[in-house]
């Protein structure tokens, strides 16, 4: 068993990101799971979203997760949230930020010790989308640090799952999922 | 007809809303009038979607209010339509008055409840006081512990509802959020075996068969009223039970998907049990196996058929048990709770030497984990062992503060 979690903002599209990322895993025959909390429900509020994988059918309904990743997609949420609850000691973060990972940690300490990785998915998806939707970048992201498929095949995946937007914002989210593999550190 | 298919791979990842609009999408649904509420919204929003992008062939009548929206229902299914629509908590609170005209007037309409809490205090996340709150009002309820099987039960309670041996509406439901936006794999049927499976919606009694009229809706006092009742409950008790065992049998000969009345896991030699029903059946299944891989002989019991209750076959699963744990995710108010009362009632006059113990839970979406279900497990088996219930029959899982336990 697999298990992410997801820290964003409603609105930023962690939610899509986790049915997308659902999806992908799905088409290679695994069992998925996504779902989300979406306490007060506005816009802007932080949120959490939830990703498991497994080869067997998955029962947990659980909203209690103790994940292999953690996925930060909103830089504040680091400081008004905590980031770390319910982690394990070989949990993996990656985390959206402008600053990098030595920075990041000293300005957290409660990140001190963890493996922890860095992108700045707001900044990526700004200059590719033209908006801060920093969901797919995490995943492309995500594709770097796990290693789980070649990151050729989840774009032509992530195509198929974003066909009903214009070809343009596609093609942006592709580049976009692009940026991140490559600049995630 | 005048449509589109569309082609559905294999497994789609879909969470238990879009199962159930892709589902209504299938059956050609003629009419749905709805007032869209949370966490149901996207059923109604997904129905309205098809049809606008031309999947199907219907009316869908936006209305002002829930009591409005099973009015409409009730019009267009006495009318001669094939009719479904979408609700949850206050929405369906506002739906009562009319959901006893519905059954009543003998409509086959099919309602999707994304179970939710009640107010007040005001909360969007899924229990099951809704369901609960319709179990007296003369509809078949089914209910599903995840998105496939939300819209496997779609095409069954269509099926079922149809026939004209029933002709009684009935009702689907889901967990809200922890199903109705919680995306797994679902096992998809093709739009033509769909549609198959379920038949084209034969008409009785119509008003629009001008030729025979009819009057729907009429006023019955002491001389009539009791007689239209007892038949109502008579082909309730009687004429469904039958009907959903042979659409069971279609849908696992259509499928390989295999339903029952009462769901039995890990039950073969277990002495402990907990019952339960929605999405915990799945958690509480996971929870069992993991204590059976250490020994404990530990079983599941989820209730699929919630009315007509499924009296027998509760008896069936239960009496040779020695703890029962029953689950309710609904604030009984002054009570035991609905699933230890009918588990009560159904093994009282049995020889059974069981220890039944009821537990009330998940209030307003709080987590069941699968930690409460181990030390649950845990206190049954006590109980099991000691021949007896050694706590107090009601008890409380998951509520911050001092432990509660009454009776």
């Amino acid at each position: 068993m697999l298990e992410i979690r997801w820290h964003s903002r409603a609105g930023q599209g962690a939610v899509t990101g986790a049915k997308g990322l659902a999806d992908v895993v799905s088409t290679t025959g695994k069992e998925v799971q996504a779902f989300a909390f979406y306490g007060s429900a506005k816009r802007g509020a932080a949120m959490t979203a939830y990703n498991r994988v497994d080869e067997k059918p998955i029962k947990n309904h659980e909203k209690y997760m103790n994940p292999d990743y953690i996925f930060v997609i909103d830089p504040a949420l680091v400081y008004t949230t905590d980031v770390t609850i319910n982690d394990k000691e070989n949990t993996t973060y990656i985390i959206t930020t402008h600053m990098n990972t030595k920075e990041l940690i000293e300005s957290q300490p409660k990140l001190a010790g963890k493996k922890v990785y860095t992108v700045d998915c707001i900044k990526i998806a700004q200059e590719t989308i033209g908006r801060a939707i920093p969901n797919t970048p995490m995943l492309g992201a995500f594709m770097k640090i796990s290693k789980m498929y070649d990151i050729e095949f989840f774009k032509e995946n992530m195509k198929r799952i974003l066909a009903k937007l214009p070809q343009k914002i596609v093609d942006a989210n592709m580049l976009a999922i692009q940026r991140a593999y490559d600049e995630v550190k | 007809m005048a449509f589109d298919k569309l082609e559905l791979r294999d497994i789609e990842v879909w969470d238990g809303n879009l199962a159930v609009a892709q589902a209504m999408r299938q059956v050609q649904i003629d009419v749905v009038a709805a007032y869209p509420i949370t966490p149901s919204t996207p059923i109604v929003e997904g129905y309205a979607k098809f049809l606008a992008d031309g999947y199907i062939e219907g009316e869908f009548v936006m209305v002002e209010s829930e009591h409005a929206a099973m009015s409409g229902c009730i019009g267009a299914s006495a009318a001669g339509g094939r009719v479904a629509t979408a609700t949850s908590s206050q929405g369906f609170a506002l739906m009562v008055e009319t959901l006893y005209q519905a059954s009543g007037m003998r409509l086959p309409i099919v309602l999707n409840v994304v179970n939710r809490a009640l107010a007040a205090p005001l909360n969007v996340n899924g229990d099951h006081s809704d369901m609960y709150l319709g179990r007296d009002s003369g509809w078949i309820q089914f209910d599903a512990y995840n998105a496939q099987e939300a819209y496997d039960l779609n095409f069954i309670a269509f099926k079922v509802a149809e026939d004209h041996s029933v002709r009684l509406p009935a009702m689907v439901h889901q967990d809200g959020f922890l199903t109705s936006h919680t995306a797994q794999g679902v096992k998809t049927i093709t739009d033509d075996a769909a549609y198959n499976f379920v038949g084209e919606f034969k008409p009785m009694n119509d008003m629009l068969d001008l030729d025979h009229p009819v009057t729907h809706g009429v006023q019955a006092e002491e001389d009539w009223h009791f007689e239209h009742k007892a038949r109502q409950h008579r082909d309730l008790m009687l004429n469904v039970v039958p009907r959903i065992h042979e659409a069971f049998d279609a849908f696992e000969k259509l499928t390989g998907r295999k339903y029952n009345m009462v769901e039995q896991y890990n039950m073969d030699d277990a002495e402990v049990a907990v019952v339960c029903m929605g999405s915990s059946v799945e958690t509480a299944c996971e929870v069992a196996q993991e204590l059976r891989d250490q020994g404990m002989k530990v079983g599941v019991v989820g209730i699929r058929v919630i009315r007509p209750f499924p009296f027998k076959e509760v008896i069936d699963a239960l009496k040779d048990l020695k703890a029962i744990g029953a689950l309710d995710r609904s604030s009984p108010n002054g009570a035991p709770g609905m699933l230890f009362n009918e588990i009560a009632g159904a093994l009282f006059n049995t020889d059974t030497k069981a220890a039944l113990s009821g537990y009330v839970y998940g209030l307003g979406g709080r987590d069941l984990t699968k930690e409460h279900l181990r030390d649950l497990f845990k206190e049954l088996k006590v109980n099991a062992d000691a021949g007896k219930v050694t706590t107090q029959l009601q008890q409380f899982i998951g509520v911050r503060g001092p432990k509660l336990a009454f009776l």
